[in-house]
């Protein structure tokens, strides 16, 4: 499935995700600067991403471990998710996301 | 060792056999390879306790593939090493950030902190992990002209706040814990977060809405936008609410409190050979492109390199007998067991 995302220098690139992996991994195996420091544990939010409106409402609704979490992220929006909790499923194909700043 | 010039060293230095740069777990275990060797150790970390990431990011968290140990969360894992590595007495300077090496005139190297520490010792031993935890810094505009100034990272003195218009950032226990304690000190304290819920404590949330309700803290549901001021002085912050409302809010300190996150920091200074960050090492010794400096853990790189802590272990048992060489230059290693040779029994105390 495809993965639209733009990274902090605005620049759009079109990555594949792996059915059953998470947007985390595409991001950061892609080589975008994602740091998912802690490796998809929910345990560090430098995953964070914005996901587009059109998209953010297609997805699973956040665990309390991922909104205690987005609590340690900066710049949190409306449409903040940490992307190593979403994952790559058909229903997604295209999802839309920004990576947040550092 | 050879003597020095006079004037080499600066007045207050500690010498030792090895310097470990990071106290995770492999800096940890490295402690009692080098112990069994009868090497001294120091050991520097810029967190305020051991473990690295093991209990900076997943103390609660189970590790399933420690060889013999079928399950032990990431406190555990290092309490252990710490009871572990007790006989050999190592010297820990936590909360310090190694910042400067250099080599002495003798060839040993000398390894200062910025909080004034200053070691010399024939072994450095890097195991920075994917470098040392500092405060999440917010994607502010001209954010560092005001850090140390008026933005701080931690509190140090509570004195230093007393009648200030204190602005504080974020949803975790320590945002809410110096809400708390900062609110009788400050001429008006301030708490914004992104959401009207926050991970800290329930009774620290419970008692920062009792401050809202008496008037004596503000709570607002906002981000920091911008900040405003000069040479380093904070006085006003733009705020923007959920629905992208805009407004000015006069603060003279601002106290973000994200959380930590991993820079290779002064590592990167120190002069040595690095790939993508990281240290590359021959896989016989462990060490890195300059004689004496060894580096183990996710901090190495090499063919093959698995970002494991059982690897880290084999490095650090690798690491400690090239160190030896260095630190004993005309002594013999000897092999042991630690289960029959009664001299390493001795040095774990237990026989
Ligand atoms: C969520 C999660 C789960 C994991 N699960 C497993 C697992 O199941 N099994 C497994 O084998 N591994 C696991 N790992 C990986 C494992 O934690 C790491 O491989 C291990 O922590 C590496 O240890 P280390 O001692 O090399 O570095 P770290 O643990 O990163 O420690 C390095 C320390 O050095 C300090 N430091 C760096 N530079 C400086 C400086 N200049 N001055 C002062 N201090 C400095 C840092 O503050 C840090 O405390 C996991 C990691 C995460 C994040
Ligand atoms: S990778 Fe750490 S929270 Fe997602």
């Amino acid at each position: 499935m495809k993965i639209i995302a733009t990274d902090r220098k605005g620049v759009v690139h079109e990555v594949e995700g792996t059915l059953g992996w998470t947007v985390m991994e595409a991001l950061r195996d892609a080589g975008l600067p994602v740091a998912a420091e802690c490796g998809g544990a929910c345990a560090c939010a430098t995953c964070h991403v914005y996901v587009d409106e059109e998209w953010f409402g297609k997805l699973n609704p956040p665990s309390p471990e991922e909104l205690d979490m987005l609590d340690m992220a900066v710049a949190v929006e409306s449409n903040s998710r940490l992307s190593c909790q979403i994952r790559c499923e058909p229903a997604l194909d295209g999802i839309t996301v920004t990576i947040a700043p550092e | 060792m050879n003597s020095m010039a006079p004037g080499d060293l600066p007045p207050s230095r500690t010498e030792t056999d090895v310097i470990i740069i990071g106290a995770g777990p492999i800096g940890l275990f490295a402690v009692f390879e080098l112990g069994l060797l009868d090497l001294k150790c120091h050991l520097i970390d810029i967190l305020d306790r051991p473990g690295g990431q093991c209990t900076e990011l997943y103390p609660e968290k189970p590790i399933y593939d420690i060889p013999g140990v079928p399950v032990v969360t990431g406190q555990e894992l290092t309490d252990r090493l710490m009871q572990q590595i007790r006989p050999f007495g190592a010297q820990f300077h936590f909360s310090e950030m190694a910042n400067r090496l250099h080599r002495l005139e003798d060839g040993r190297w000398q390894l200062s902190t910025d909080a004034g520490t200053v070691l010399v010792a024939p072994v450095i031993v890097v195991a920075a992990g994917g470098g040392s935890f500092v405060p999440k810094r917010p994607p502010i505009a001209g954010i560092e002209e005001y850090e140390g100034k008026s933005v701080f990272y931690a509190v140090r003195r509570m004195e230093q706040f007393r009648g200030r218009d204190v602005l504080i950032a974020g949803g975790g226990d320590s945002a809410l814990d110096w809400t708390l304690n900062l609110a009788p000190v400050a001429n008006r304290l301030t708490l914004v977060h992104h959401r009207d819920g926050f991970r800290a404590a329930q009774h620290s949330v419970n008692r920062m809405r009792e401050l809202v309700g008496e008037g004596r803290v503000n709570f607002h549901v906002a981000n920091v936008k911008a900040l405003h001021g000069a040479n380093g002085q904070l006085e006003a912050v733009t705020l923007t609410g959920p629905d992208k409302k805009e407004w000015r809010q006069e603060a003279n300190a601002f106290l973000p409190f994200f959380g930590l996150t991993i820079k290779l920091g002064p590592i990167a200074e120190f002069g040595l050979n690095l790939h993508e960050n990281l240290i590359p090492v021959d896989t016989a010794k462990f060490e890195s492109s300059t004689p004496g400096i060894f580096a183990i853990g996710d901090i190495n790189g090499y063919p093959g390199k698995l970002k494991l802590i059982l690897s880290g272990f084999h490095e650090a048992a690798l690491m400690a007998q090239a160190a030896f060489h260095i630190c004993r230059p005309n002594e013999k290693l000897r092999f042991q067991y630690t289960t029959s040779s009664s001299n390493l029994q001795k040095k774990l105390g237990v026989a």
